[in-house]
């Protein structure tokens, strides 16, 4: 062999060292540190580039204006008010949505109390169980278009709104729908009746999954339903509304009205209705809270988190920052049970964070639509700003900062996976939900501090633990105080279990056994 | 140095969650061209029977120099592997081309014999002129947890290989879990290493992508450490062009550019050649062209 081929292959060979990312940062942002001896860096931005892949949008359905969904039909509102809503990856308008005013809150809740008094309650619960398979079908059948609109509308990938959205959705329907004629098992020795009305408020990070989760349990438990998508993300919920159309469900079941805070005001204070599901911010679920206060009415409020996800030093590394970005990067951070404290412990930072960094360099950051995405556009302009606004808090309470070097369109709403180290429990990025992709990671030494200091937080919806020792993980969940706990995992969602928060983070459950109680009384 | 069973956890739920989202990368048109055409240059294009031939060893040996006359730019695979006692008809036959000549020692495919044995077999292979060799680790030992004895004799094969490149077959099939696996590929580089390697191909499972996935994160670690790169070698099992390609994903998302070449990573494979150059052709012309233009050998 030569001489020349063996300095190559005893690894001598010149390692390409990427471009520094301060060059492609707009924002001041410190660059990795370095002691002594340059480290060995990969470089990720390879010659071999995969292929652009967008899918295709031709197939889909949308109207121009889309009215309120009450009764079984589209009707106009009764003051002709609509808003747009638009593509956040393109800053397009899709299509015209109606605000619904007072009038039109009144006639949805009518509609939804004469069906379920005259209808819903009559029928036998395994026709009601018909309906819910029947939905859950439909949904599998429209899957693509489905995925293709939520994805427009509300900036997610497409990888997401396919593999996860959707398939999410139906498998919701088809859970409770096994559920209706089955109640009287869920509550031994009682007999469950309905509540009647439930005015459902649905958020925009996951519209139709919120849907699903809120429409199938209130059905299968013989309820009817008002329900309200956020504003920015109406489209895959009316959607929805043509596919109950579709299933022939009867008429008033479920009326889907759309418009921003004041319509869910009005549905929150209707007097007709029985029961308020609400899926937000801890901002609006105090709100809600206050002006329930002194009613008949049940309610379950999910709201924001600011989840510890914890890494022990015997953890598997690899997968562990597999489960850092799946926790903090998913949805572009727009998930109330994001892992967005992340806590390494001492003894592995340095190996975490190099690798966490490394990973990060590899997200495919941009169009939503193509397959090869990872993260896609951030939901509004008003969260973008929100988001901005944090990092600016976030560098001037001194926090260390590393963005990934992606680029990103000029057009839409767009941010970096970022992560922010040398914070503490005092600064406000740890403090504070961002609801983006901005992750702050911490370090501890042992198992008492880091409860201690997971638990330090006015949240509680879930959490993560990664170690590789099962007395651990048992020990830690039972510490942690969270309604949804993660071991060597994260953001795994199921219709069979139960999901729901401690402390401000919310009140009840919804998913499995449990997300039927709310909607029932013996 | 002292090895530890547990010093890497490896999660299996969590690898094979991250092999599924590599195999959804788009890879089409130009990408696609360029990929195949990376994947043969990076071939170890293998013949390993026991009715193995000088003839037999000719003719690979020119499919390893023009993998295919009817398209003009497929590039030379990066070598041929054989065994010892036709290492000579490889060299030969290869010439001046570029293509190495690798071949197995160390008594593959089991690696049951004496350290003496083995270093006789890796000299004369060397001796012959062979550029690499694939040697075998005594797996039996190593899953006693004899991890000293596995160490010192993949250094002695390494003192035999001289100047040739060593590769390290772990035999991934017979090494039960991940964590084997991951310690495995620890102590071969450790060891001296220049490639770890899956299989030998005699043993089901040979190469996948959660077992190439722990080896390359092993190789990210070690590069981390020390700055050596080592190589990765997947070898057995691996027969189309939509598998070889994902395992390039995976090497780009995993060690970058870098190792995006056929001196940090290689395919033991024989019947993937062939699917490479029909798809290549498929992509040039929107045709599947019959399997009888492509040679057997």
């Amino acid at each position: 062999m030569s001489k020349k081929n063996k300095l190559i292959l005893n690894g001598k060979k010149k390692i390409n060292r990427p471009k520094t990312n301060a060059s492609l940062q707009k924002t001041s942002v410190s660059l990795p540190k370095t002691k002594g001896k340059q480290k060995p860096v990969i470089n990720f931005k390879t010659d071999w580039q995969y292929a652009s892949a967008p899918e295709s949008i031709s197939h889909i359905q949308l109207k121009k204006r889309y009215e309120l969904f009450i009764n079984g039909t589209f009707v106009a509102p009764d003051k002709p008010v609509y808003f747009d809503t638009i593509n956040p990856a393109t800053e397009q308008k899709i299509a015209e949505i109606a605000e619904a005013g007072e009038s039109d809150v009144n006639k949805a809740v009518k509609a939804a109390a004469d069906a379920q008094k005259y209808v819903w309650s009559k029928i036998p619960a395994s026709e009601r169980a018909k309906y819910l398979f029947r939905i859950a079908r439909i949904i599998q059948e429209k899957s693509r278009e489905l995925a293709v609109i939520e994805t427009m509308d509300g900036g997610k990938p497409i990888r997401e709104s396919r593999d996860i959205d959707i398939p999410l959705a139906a498998a919701h329907f088809f859970y409770y729908a096994g559920w209706a004629d089955k109640l009287n098992y869920a509550v031994p020795g009682k007999t469950p009746q309905p509540l009647g009305v439930a005015g459902q408020i649905i958020p925009w990070n996951f519209p139709l999954l919120m849907a699903a989760w809120k429409i199938a349990p209130a059905l299968a438990t013989g309820n009817t339903v008002v329900l309200k998508p956020a504003e920015t993300t109406s489209l895959t919920a009316l959607k929805l509304a043509e596919i109950i159309q579709e299933a022939d469900l009867p008429p008033g079941v479920v009326n889907i009205i759309t418009g921003a805070g004041k319509t869910g005001s009005l549905i929150v204070n209707h007097p007709d209705i029985n029961k308020i599901a609400f899926t937000g911010s801890t901002d609006v679920g105090k709100i809600i809270q206050r002006s329930l206060a002194g009613t008949a009415k049940k309610y379950t409020l999910e709201l924001g988190g600011k989840a510890a996800n914890i890494i022990f030093e015997d953890a598997s590394i690899d997968q562990a920052v597999e489960g850092i970005v799946n926790g903090i990067f998913f949805n572009q951070g727009h998930v109330c049970c994001a892992g967005s404290r992340l806590f390494v412990q001492e003894s592995v930072f340095d190996k975490v964070m190099r690798k966490l960094k490394d990973r990060m360099e590899t997200l495919v950051v941009g169009d939503p639509l193509d397959k090869n995405t990872d993260i896609g556009a951030i939901n509004s302009k008003a969260q973008w700003e929100k988001i901005t606004k944090y990092q600016a808090i976030g560098l001037k309470e001194g926090g260390e900062c590393y963005q990934s070097s992606c680029s990103v369109p000029s057009q839409g709403y767009w941010f970096r996976p970022t992560v922010f180290w040398n914070v503490s429990q005092a600064s406000r990025i740890v403090q504070e939900e961002i609801f983006g992709p901005v992750l702050t990671v911490q370090t501890f030494r042992t198992v008492a501090e880091v409860v201690e200091k997971a638990n330090n937080t006015p949240y509680g919806l879930s959490g993560g633990i990664w170690t590789d020792k099962g007395s651990k993980i048992f020990k830690m969940a039972g510490e942690l105080r969270a309604g949804v706990i993660w071991a060597n995992t994260f953001n795994k969602f199921d219709p069979t279990s139960p999901f729901g928060g401690y402390k401000e983070s919310g009140v009840g459950r919804e998913g499995g056994l449990h997300g039927l109680m709310p909607y029932l009384k013996y | 140095m002292k090895y530890q069973l547990d010093k890497h956890p490896i999660d299996q739920v969590g690898v094979e969650e991250r092999v599924a989202r590599f195999n959804s990368r788009s890879i089409k048109k130009q990408s696609k061209v360029q990929a195949i055409k990376l994947a043969i240059s990076m071939l170890d294009l293998t013949t390993l029977e026991g009715k193995d031939s000088a003839g037999k060893v000719r003719q690979i040996c020119a499919k390893a120099v023009r993998p295919w006359e009817g398209m003009e730019d497929v590039p030379s695979v990066a070598a041929v592997c054989v065994y010892p006692n036709h290492v000579k008809t490889a060299k030969r036959a290869l010439g001046d081309s570029g293509v190495k000549v690798a071949s197995v020692a160390t008594a593959f495919p089991s690696g049951n014999s004496t350290l003496k044995i083995k270093l006789e077999d890796t000299r004369f292979a060397v001796n012959e002129g062979a550029d690499e060799i694939d040697m075998v680790i005594s797996r039996g030992r190593f899953l006693c947890g004899e991890y000293d004895f596995v160490f010192d004799e993949i250094a002695a094969v390494k003192e035999a290989c001289g100047e040739a490149h060593l590769k390290v077959i772990l035999e991934t099939g017979e090494l039960d879990s991940y964590q084997n696996i991951r310690l495995a590929s620890d102590i071969a580089m450790d060891a001296g290493a220049d490639f770890i390697k899956t299989s030998t191909g005699k043993i089901e499972p040979a190469a996948t992508l959660p077992v190439t996935l722990v080896m390359l994160e092993a190789i990210r670690d070690y590069f981390y450490r020390t700055g050596k790169m080592i190589g990765m070698k997947p070898a057995g099992g691996i027969r189309k062009e939509k598998e070889a390609l994902q395992y390039l994903v995976m090497v780009k998302e995993t060690l970058g550019e870098a190792w995006l070449s056929p001196h940090y990573f290689r395919f033991g494979a024989s019947t993937l050649a062939n699917d490479l150059l029909m798809q290549l052709q498929k992509e040039a012309t929107g045709y599947y062209q019959s399997l009888d233009y492509f040679s057997i050998d």
